[in-house]
This record gives C-alpha cells, structure tokens and sequence, in this order.
C-alpha cells in the first residue's frame, strides 16, 4: 500500500478540527468553507477506497496499513477495511459531508438556520467526534479501537450541551455519555481480560485483532466474557434495555449532531459489537445467542410502538432508531449468512435514511419552531425537497422494494426465520407499525392545510440543504435499485465471520 | 568526583536555592519577581544537565548504602524537577508570594527533599528525606499570612503531618529494632509475617499521609483550599508522587514474596476505599480547588491499583505493576499542575475558585477554556489525553495479575469521575454570565508559558505514548 488513505481519511477531521481552532472565531464563513473542504475530501477518499474494494473485487481486510505504537505491550496502530466496515467509512463520509452542509447557518436574522452560535467550536468539536468514528470503522488493533471510541463518546456531551435544545439538553447529554462511557469501559475490562489470556496461550502479546480472531478461547472463557463485551458495545448501539439513552440524545442534539449521532454513532455500537463481541469470542456469540435475539426482536417492536404513540417528530425518529437498529442487532443474532448480511446493509441503509429524517426535522424546525406534528402540516408546497427526501426515506424505512431498505431488511428476516421461524413473525410487526407512523408524519406535516400562524414565515431551502437531500436521497435509492453496489461486498466480511464461527 | 554524580541534580538544586538566597537582599522589592524566572529555568537547566551527565547505569547503592542510584529514582527526580519549574511559574504572578524569594527557595528545600525521598534505600535517609520534604510545604501553604484560610491550611498540614510522620517513624523504629538493620535493601525476607503486619499499618500512616489515601486523607480538602493555588498543585502531584516513590521501592525492596501477598491486598482495599470514597465526596464540591483534593484522592486510589497489581504471586512480582504506577504519576504531575494553574491564572483576574464563577468562560477566554477541557478530560480518562492511556495501563497491570475484581471497581469509579469532570466543563461551555463574559481574563506569560507546555504534554502524552511508557519501564525493571 502506497498511500496510506485510511489514515489520512482518519486524521483529515482532526487535523481540520485543529485547524478550525486556530482561525479566528469572527471568520465565521471561513471556518464554515474550512470545515466543508475537509468534509469534502474526507467523503472523497473514503468513496475511493469503497469503490476500489468494489469494483476490485477485494475480500478480506485491505488498505492495511500499520505503525508500531507500543511493541512492548503489542500495541499498534493497524488500519484496515473489509466488506463490512468499508461501507461504514463512506457512511461516515456521507454523514460528515452532509451534516457540514446543513450546519452551514446563513447568518440571516430573520431565518436563522444551521449554527449561528461559535460555529468554530462547533466544527471543530464535529471533527473530532468524526475523527473517532472513522477510526474505530478502521481499527484492527482492539486499544486503538477503543482510543478511537472514546474520542467518538466525550465530543458528543459537549455538542449536545452547548448547541443543544434548551428544553432537556443537559439532562440528555449526561445520560448519554455516562450510558456510553460505562457501556465501552464494561467492554473494556473484558478486552483486556481477553489481552491477557490470548497471551498466555499463544506467548505473544498483542492488541491486533487478526491474531486475536486465531486465538481460540475456551468456551468457559467465552461464555463468561462475551456478555460483558457485547452488551457494552451494544449500549451504543441502542439495544433493548439499554436504549434508554438514546431517543433523549436524538431530540436534545443540533441537528447535524443527530444525523451523526443517530446515522453512525449508533452503527459504532452495533459494529464494535460485531467486530469485538462476535468476531473474537464466536462461541460466546452462539451461546448467548438466544439473549441477543430476545433483546433484539424486543427492541425491534417495542420500538416501533412508542415511536407510533410519539407527536414530537424527532422523538419518533429516535424510537424508529431503536427499532431499526433493532432489526440490526437481530441480524446479527442469527450468526448465519442472510443475517448478517442483512445487518451489515442496514447499518448503512439505516444511517443515510436517519440521517435525511433528522436533516430534514432539523430544516422545519428552523422554520416552524416546533416539531410536534398536530401543529404542522403543508409542508409539501412550501418545502419541495424536504418532502419528496423525508418520502423516499419513509419509504426506505418501511422496507419498500426498490430502496435500500428492503435490501436489508428482507435478508434479516429470511435469516431470523431459519433459526427461529416466530421470532421473524413478532418482529414482522413492526412493519406495520413503521409503515403507520412514518405515513402518519408524512400526511400530517408535508400534506393537509398549513396551520394559519405558520403560513408567510416558513422560508424555502437553501441549495447547501438541498444539496444534502439529494445526496443522502441518491444512496438510498441507488442501493435499493443495484443492490450489487454493496451486497457482494458486504458478503465478503460475512464470509469471514461465518469463517470464525465454524462455518455455522 | 564521580562519587558525586548520583547525587547531581540534588547538588544543583542546592546551588540553585543559595543563589536566590544571595541574589534576593541586592534587588529591589518589586524586582523580585524575575526569581521565578531564574527558579524555573535553574530547574530546567539542572534537568538538562542531569541528562546529560547524570545519568544512572547498573543500579548502584552509594553513599554507604544511603542512597540508590537508579533509573527508577531518577525517573521520578526528573518529574519532580519538571513539576517544581512549572510551580515556580505559577508562583511568579500570585500577590503576597511572587516578590519573596524564601518562597523559591522553600519550593526548592521540598524538591532536594522528594529527590532524596525517590533514592533512599535507608530507613534514617528516608525519614530525613520525608521531613525535608514536608518542613517547607508546610511554611508554604501557610505563606498567606493574612488570610486565614492559608493560615489553617498550613496549620492543619502541619499537625497532621507531624502526627503522620511520628506513627511512620515509631514503624521504622520497630523495622529496626526487629531486624537490626536500616538499610531496605537488607531488610528482604528478614521480617517475619506477623510483626509485618503491624509494622505495615504504621508505614501506611505516614505514606498514607503522603499520597493522600483514605483514612488519611482528611487535610487535603481544607489545605488545598486555602494554600495559595501553585502551593496546592504542587502538594496535590509532586509531592503525591514522592511519597509513591517511596512506597513503590520499600515495598518491592523489603518486603517481597510472601509478605507481598499480604500488602499487595492491604494496598488493594485500600485503593478500593479510596477511589469510591474520593469519587463520591468530589460529586457535591462547590469550591474547584476541593473537587480538584477530592478527585487528587481519588487518583491516589488509581495509583494504588498500580501499586498493589505488583504481587503476582509469592515467587514473582509484576513489573508492569510498577510501569503502570510511574506512567500513571507521570501523567497525573502534567495533568493536575494543568488544572491548578488553569485555576490560579483564573483565580488571580477573577478572584474565586467557586466552579459557578467559570460561567461564561469560554467566551470570556477560549484558549483557558480549552485548556479546562483538556485537564478535565484527561483526568476523567478520555483519549487523546495521557489520563486515557495512564487508566488503561492500571487496569491491564491489575487485570494481567488477577485483580479482575479491583479492575471492575477502577472503572465504575472512573465513570463517576466522568460525571464530575463535565459539571465543570458544563459550567465553562454551557452556563453564560452577562456581567463578566465580556471583561478581559490576561493571562501572563509565565502562565501562558507553563500551561501551554502542560496542555501539549498532557496530549502528547495520550498520542504518542510509547517513548514516555518505555522511560517508566526501563525504571520499573531496575527494581527487579
């Protein structure tokens, strides 16, 4: 490997944070076009690397690139993709890309959108948590990963309680790091227990996860161990129980913070999940199995019930996530091939369509200065773009054909029905329910009569947020008509992993 | 000569006090500021040169067994030496201290003392080394003699630390009389099981007393308080990690194999108690200074894990036990002389250390409240920061020697460190304050100097870790 591209696409968001931080804070514009340019490039060459594992037909981890950092306690720092995590990257990517665009705030007073309150330290506070999230989708060394997670963790208390919504931002953004931070310790621990153990066995100490994988823990050992490390990760990931944190931090959080938070964070749980929980202690995984089901396919319905019952938009959304990452976690619980690659669809599926339905909360919240849906309506006319986005992201979230969303999910729920045929029928559920709320939203926001006082003060789009929309609409809609985009590359990490679970 | 090189940097230190001591009478009262400047830079200069020529080889015992040459010692007198130019600093710009050269010279009688105190291999040598050390902090954290406060401060440190020192001195006294020597390096498997157990107690009264663990930490809050800030910083992390020196080299030394087993679980409750009780007391502070006292116990409970993942069984120690304990005090010295200089350089412009009185800071200053974040983060155990690698190498030293149990007990408590941490970033970046947002916060230059190099310390620390973990080793492994 040449070009080291997964550490620059990695520290490209730091070295602009630090960059940002450096300007001054009147250079408001110029901070803003900084933080777009390193979005920018940082998309760019994460879509590079995509394509090129695609269009290259690469299986495995690639790009790998490594640094001693330690050696005398085998820590190093080893970047690599595979089918699994690549599209992770350029979800990421996408995210970052986006949510600078509708941060950008047009200073206007008399429609102030996206940031208008210190945008350098906002920006640069953005990077960083982007900076974090790129490298646990890259890491290979298990310290690194969780170096790289905690980065991706504290940024977010400051994003959500500075720029947050008055209303509950500082209770939500103490549960949500202090929820995460004892979830990624708890995991910790028992990387660590599993640093010493593999030592002991194999002589060599080391953090790198490949040799890890070929480490062959006791099945006592995994069984004790797989619990602790799995539900820590998973916290992020918003599993039943533990997704208490999460709607709370959806609607407190600015909005670019929710696209992140709700489009990749979340996915850095369920990946870390996967990645530590799954991959390293694979028998612990079909012991347990049964739990993670269970959590899962809770999740999945009770999700889709409270989002029903919620009138706050972004509420919905949130308790939409749960359920979504959900069916995630419950592909992931089936440990055969359709789920998992189900699971590895929908994480990107899912973060490009909550990602468009928190952009687009975000935009008529600027306008409206409300989100409950009783006291909205009409958006369609005045809003085009909006609309015509947050259908194709409803769309997708109901699991639509045509839209990467049914990629996803129709693999999770062959996968579920092979190994436990009623689960798949309780979980199916909550189609239906996702189908009745999102066109619950979708009559009462963008169709209907505009309620008298908002009509004359919603302004249009800016091109920047039509832009986003068009973007995050082109990946879900491409996905879901060439679903050869992604699922052969997605199949390659499944494959691995199917590799460690013997083959089950 | 070259008898004299193991003890260079204490001999340079001397030098260093004499000269303010002579220089002080022939400059005007104002003048005397520029002490500061020659205290730290003397300080600096002796680190440089200690390097330089000062370096230890094979570990020796010198001066008829007084001292041990080694790089464990040195490792830690280079910290101290580090740790007592960037207080010289801060003391520059503190009324009532800044224009008094007994002030230099007093940080410098404590710093030849902790030199002393990371070498000793004598029971007499330490105690003269802890008392040296002690005697002048306890005139400088009452150096205000016109507020009360730092009269109490200085007042309470000193009966507790009398008291403290007289219970380790009548254990020394019980080593020696039971074994018939003062030299630890000849106290090894001499001692039988019971009688360690209760000299152990009255060791861990005066150490204790040091580092501030539980039950004996009761001054720190009330003299970090009122001592003026630098004295505070530097009481809270130099003069902490002087007395782990200590407790580090005796325990490995003198008293290895069985009766380790014993102290590795004494050490292992007690770091325990104290990092819950540190925790919990920090969560309801209003004062910065006392959460900063509360959350310095609790990082002596850190250490302590370190400490006691030493014992790995009766046959071995762990060397990574004692790496994870200098990596760790290390990063805590950078760390904690960031926050209470952050605290005194706020403290001198805005005159309280209340955690509600940092309202507004980020936009009064952006560049101290960053250096908050920084502090705050990296003692709540957040990468990039060195409070972030310091914690996960405590934790893999207790977790490799079994400690699974007190790993688990590290972390609960580091979150409830996080929860307190933030409250403070919470009022810095989030709370506004109309009436002072918008004076001007100078900051001057020795402050601006010092905390810019602790801030990218503390970060170069958390990034690029290997160099700094490998210094820690190299000491660790002169023990072994």
């Amino acid at each position: 490997m040449n070009f080291p591209v997964l550490s620059v696409i990695v520290f490209t968001p730091m070295v602009a944070a630090a960059l940002i931080l450096l300007l001054p804070a009147e250079k408001r514009n110029e901070i803003r076009a900084l933080a777009l340019t390193a979005a920018a490039f940082a998309l760019i060459l994460s879509a590079w690397v995509y394509v090129q594992y695609l269009v290259n037909g690469m299986t495995g981890y690639q790009f790998v690139e490594k640094y001693d950092w330690l050696p005398a306690l085998g820590i190093s720092l080893i970047f690599g993709v595979d089918g699994i995590s690549a599209p992770l990257v350029l979800l990421t990517g996408i995210v970052m890309f986006t949510g600078v665009l509708i941060s950008w705030g047009i200073d206007d007073p008399h429609a102030p959108t996206g940031i208008q309150d210190r945008p350098r330290e906002f920006f640069a506070f953005l990077f960083i948590l982007a900076s974090g999230v790129f490298g646990v989708f890259a890491s290979l060394d298990l310290f690194m990963l969780f170096f790289f997670y905690e980065i991706a963790v504290f940024p977010m208390y400051l994003l959500i309680v500075i720029w947050g919504w008055v209303k509950t931002r500082e209770y939500a953004a103490m549960k949500l790091t202090l929820y995460l931070f004892i979830g990624s310790v708890v995991a910790l621990v028992g990387a660590l227990v599993m640093y010493w153990t593999a030592g002991q066995t194999t002589g060599v100490y080391t953090f790198d996860m490949r040799a890890l994988e070929a480490a062959n823990f006791s099945q006592a050992f995994q069984n004790a161990w797989f619990l602790p490390v799995f539900f820590g990760f998973a916290v992020l990931g918003g599993i039943w129980p533990f997704h208490n944190w999460s709607p709370d931090g959806h609607v407190a959080a600015p909005t670019a913070v929710s696209m992140f938070h709700a489009g990749v964070l979340m996915k850095l749980g369920a990946f870390a999940a996967l990645r530590v929980g799954v991959m390293l202690l694979p028998q612990g995984a079909q012991h347990w199995s049964w739990l993670i089901m269970t959590c899962a396919a809770v999740a999945v319905v009770y999700g889709a019930f409270i989002a029903f019952v919620q009138t706050d938009l972004k509420y919905m959304i949130g308790f939409s996530s749960v359920s979504h990452m959900g069916l995630v976690m419950l592909g992931v619980s089936t440990l055969n091939n359709n789920g998992l690659l189900g699971a590895g669809v929908q994480m990107f599926s899912h973060g490009i369509m909550t990602a468009l339905f928190f952009a687009v909360t975000g935009m008529i919240y600027d306008r409206a200065h409300t989100r409950e849906v009783p006291e909205l309506g009409g958006m369609g006319k005045v809003l085009p773009y909006a609309s015509i986005g947050f259908i194709i992201g409803g769309l997708v979230s109901m699991g639509m054909p045509g839209f990467s969303g049914f990629v996803a999910e129709f693999p999770i729920f062959m996968g579920v029905w092979s190994k436990q045929w009623l689960v798949a029928v309780v979980a199916s559920v909550s189609i239906v329910i996702t189908a009745a709320y999102i066109m619950r939203i979708i009559r009462g926001v963008f169709f209907g009569e505009m309620p008298e006082k908002l009509q004359g003060h919603i302004s249009p789009l800016t091109a920047l947020d039509k832009i986003a929309i068009v973007t995050l609409c082109l990946f879900m809609v491409g996905i879901g008509v060439f679903p050869a985009m992604m699922t052969p590359m997605v199949q390659t990490g499944v494959q691995h992993i199917l590799s460690l679970l013997g083959g089950a | 000569m070259n008898s004299l090189i193991p003890i260079l940097p204490e001999i340079l230190i001397l030098v260093l006090g004499l000269l303010i001591l002579i220089l002080e009478p022939f400059r005007k009262a104002d003048e005397r500021r520029g002490l500061g400047w020659l205290t730290a830079g003397g300080l600096l200069l002796t680190i440089v040169l200690s390097l330089l020529f000062g370096r230890p080889g094979q570990p020796v015992s010198v001066f008829g067994g007084m001292l041990r040459f080694d790089w464990l010692g040195f490792f830690f007198k280079m910290l101290f030496l580090f740790g007592g130019a960037a207080t010289a600093l801060f003391l520059m710009d503190m009324k009532e201290i800044n224009r008094r050269g007994e002030a230099y010279v007093l940080l410098l009688a404590s710093l030849l003392g902790m030199n002393l105190m990371a070498a000793s291999a004598n029971l007499v040598m330490l105690y003269l080394a802890i008392e040296t050390t002690s005697i002048p902090l306890y005139v400088l954290a009452g150096f205000l003699r016109t507020d009360d406060k730092s009269t109490e401060a200085g007042f309470k440190y000193l009966l507790f630390g009398a008291l403290a020192s007289a219970v380790m001195l009548y254990g020394f006294s019980l080593l020696y009389g039971f074994t018939g020597t003062a030299d630890i390096y000849a106290l090894k498997n001499i001692l039988p099981q019971g009688l360690f157990l209760g000299v152990v107690f009255l060791l861990l009264v005066g150490l204790g007393f040091k580092v501030s663990i539980v039950p004996f930490h009761f001054w720190a809050p009330d003299v970090y308080e009122g001592a003026p800030t630098p004295v505070a910083g530097f009481l809270s992390t130099v003069s902490k990690a002087a007395g782990f020196a200590v407790i580090v080299r005796l325990f490995v030394i003198a008293f290895p194999g069985v009766l380790a087993a014993d102290w590795s679980l004494i050490l292992a409750v007690l770091a325990a108690v104290t990092m819950t009780l540190g925790n919990l007391l920090a969560i309801p502070q209003k004062n910065f200074k006392r959460m900063l006292a509360y959350s310095s116990i609790a990082h002596a409970g850190y250490t302590l894990i370190g400490v006691a993942a030493i014992y790995a069984s009766e046959a071995s120690l762990s060397d990574l036990g004692v790496t994870s304990v200098a990596f760790y005090l290390l990063v805590y010295i950078v760390t904690n002389l960031l926050a209470f200089g952050l605290a005194a350089a706020f403290a001198r412009v805005a005159g309280s250390d209340d955690i509600p009185a940092y309202n507004g800071l980020s936009r009064r200053h952006p560049w101290l409240a960053l250096g908050f974040l920084t502090a705050m983060l990296s003692l709540a155990g957040m990468p990039p920061f060195g409070g972030f690698v310091a914690k996960v190498l405590v934790f893999a030293a207790a977790v490799k020697v079994g400690l699974v149990w007190l790993a688990v007990v590290g972390i609960l408590n580091s979150i409830v460190g996080v929860y307190y941490y933030l409250i403070v970033i919470k009022h810095i970046y989030l709370y506004r304050d109309e009436a002072t947002e918008n004076t001007p916060l100078p900051i001057t230059r020795p402050y601006a100097l010092a905390l810019t190099v602790l801030a990218l310390g503390v970060i170069l620390l958390g990034t690029v870790f290997a160099p700094w973990f490998n210094l820690a080793a190299a000491g660790a492994l002169t023990l072994f």
